[in-house]
């Protein structure tokens, strides 16, 4: 037991509760339906463009592309065009894998010590860090797009192919869709290895812990509406339609399970500018992956440099001449 | 990066953030069916389960139902009013459709509200389809 997971984990079981409780016990579904959300929303849009807007302004002096590869060098030698690009085609394909297949990830390693008498450090292949963060990152992506179900009337047709091709395998009823217990179970795993991984464990902090409980309070909650106690969906696409359209309605009958759900929701939206999450966008400013590696042909002159008065060769011969040539010294030129 | 893609970049994500608010306001937006008993549903007016819990719950009855019918073949269910019914959706009288009698209103306008399409019609046929 640790305090720096305890104290987010408890953070997310009062959260819920909270909702559950402020709208079982108070009647608060107002609070809790309409105003929380769209103070979320706001808290959202507009911490996000100023946590970009911020990280737009700073001047990037050096380029610091992480070469990750062979660089541009003599044409017999082989360039990695994408681990150490040297273009802006080169740099567009690397963002590209990185942000789409996580190849920093996919590099990951881990060091230990031998187990047999030679007790040798060595280096090996980690490759479930990847694995885990691309299922839980697809995931979430496709929980995310499924939810527009609740926001647009009529649904377009992409969301119901998506929702089509998530409920494929066609168990149970309501249809299992493939995306919810991964989400769940990738998130699970992403927790165990802040836990059980001396290493990671070590290195986490109360705000790594927290959104990954709150993400699998969210995906729990929502597992538990759709597979397991019911909830009255129409009623509950009304209110949605309702905060989207601006004509808040509060539906009857739908219950502190599906407002604990939304609560976490809104505490996720919110909580997202100020925190490690913003990788989102972060992921595409980061200057060790958006610069090319072009220093040997291009000269790169720092944004931050001003003016510093310089004292050049021929300013100093034109003070000091006549006491040059007295002296022998020689000089460019004679006058 | 150069601001100006940095600023093309956030414009996009904030309209597609948005999204759901700009596209009910450009597009036009279906409203919310209202459920109404049509038929002999209307005259009857004691189902399965109460109406909420029906609303909520009616898949998975539909689930258990199939899987006794098919499996035990044990048709009959009583329900908590005390009332019994037969195990079916769309045969006899004292089924669901027997009840109610228009699936287009009964089944269909919510399903398509919220997107939901049920596999329940690749096997079954809608008896009014057949007169």
């Amino acid at each position: 037991m640790n305090q720096r997971y305890l104290i987010p984990l408890t953070a997310v079981f009062l959260l819920f509760l909270l909702a559950y409780a402020g709208v079982e016990g108070l009647g608060l579904q107002v609070v809790f339906g309409v105003l929380i959300p769209y103070l979320a929303i706001a808290a959202f849009v507009i911490g996000f463009v100023i946590k970009v807007k911020g990280w737009a302004a700073s001047a990037v002096p050096f380029r610091i592309p992480t070469t990750c590869g062979q660089q541009k060098s003599l044409p017999w030698i082989k360039q990695n065009t994408i681990d150490n690009p040297s273009t802006s085609t080169g740099v567009f394909v690397r963002m590209l894998l990185e942000i789409f297949a996580f190849r920093s990830l996919f590099r990951n390693t881990k060091a230990a010590f031998n187990r047999n008498a030679s007790n040798k450090l060595t280096y090996s292949f980690e490759i479930f860090l990847w694995v885990g963060a691309l299922a839980f990152h697809y995931a979430f992506l496709v929980v995310l797009l499924r939810h527009f179900r609740f926001f647009t009337a009529p649904v377009p047709e992409v969301i119901q192919t998506l929702e089509y091709l998530d409920g494929i395998i066609q168990v149970g009823l309501p249809g299992l869709f493939i995306s919810g217990p991964v989400l769940l179970l990738a998130t699970l795993f992403l927790l165990s290895r802040r836990i059980f991984d001396a290493k990671v464990s070590y290195i986490s902090q109360a705000a790594d812990y927290f959104p990954l409980f709150l993400i699998i309070g969210i995906a729990a909650t929502g597992i538990a509406m759709r597979y397991f106690t019911k909830v009255d969906i129409i009623g509950i696409k009304e209110m949605t339609m309702g905060l989207v359209t601006f004509h808040p309605h509060i539906p009857e009958e739908v219950g502190g399970l599906f407002y604990g759900h939304l609560f976490l929701v809104c505490i996720l939206f919110a909580y997202f500018p100020i925190s490690k999450l913003m990788h989102m966008g972060g992921v595409f400013l980061s200057p060790t992956r958006n610069m090319a590696n072009n220093t040997r042909a291009q000269r790169h002159i720092n944004p931050w440099n001003y003016d510093v008065p310089i004292h050049t060769y021929e300013q100093y011969e034109d003070h000091f001449r006549d006491k040059m040539i007295e002296a022998g010294l020689p000089v460019d030129k004679k006058e | 990066m150069s601001k100006n893609m940095i600023m093309a970049g956030l414009v996009v994500f904030v309209l597609a953030v948005l999204s759901p608010f700009w596209l009910n306001l450009i597009t036009s937006t279906q409203a919310a069916p209202e459920p109404e008993l049509l038929g002999k549903a209307a005259k009857v007016k004691k189902c399965v389960l109460d109406k909420y819990e029906m609303r909520a719950e009616h898949m998975y009855l539909l689930d258990v139902w199939r899987d006794s019918v098919v499996r035990d073949a044990a048709r009959k269910y009583t329900g908590t009013n005390g009332e019994t019914f037969n195990m079916s959706l769309s045969t006899g009288e004292n089924s669901c459709l027997g009840c109610h009698e228009d699936k287009a209103k009964f089944c269909d306008s919510c399903h398509d509200y919220a997107s939901v399409s049920p596999y329940c019609w690749e096997c079954h046929t809608n008896p009014k389809e057949i007169e």
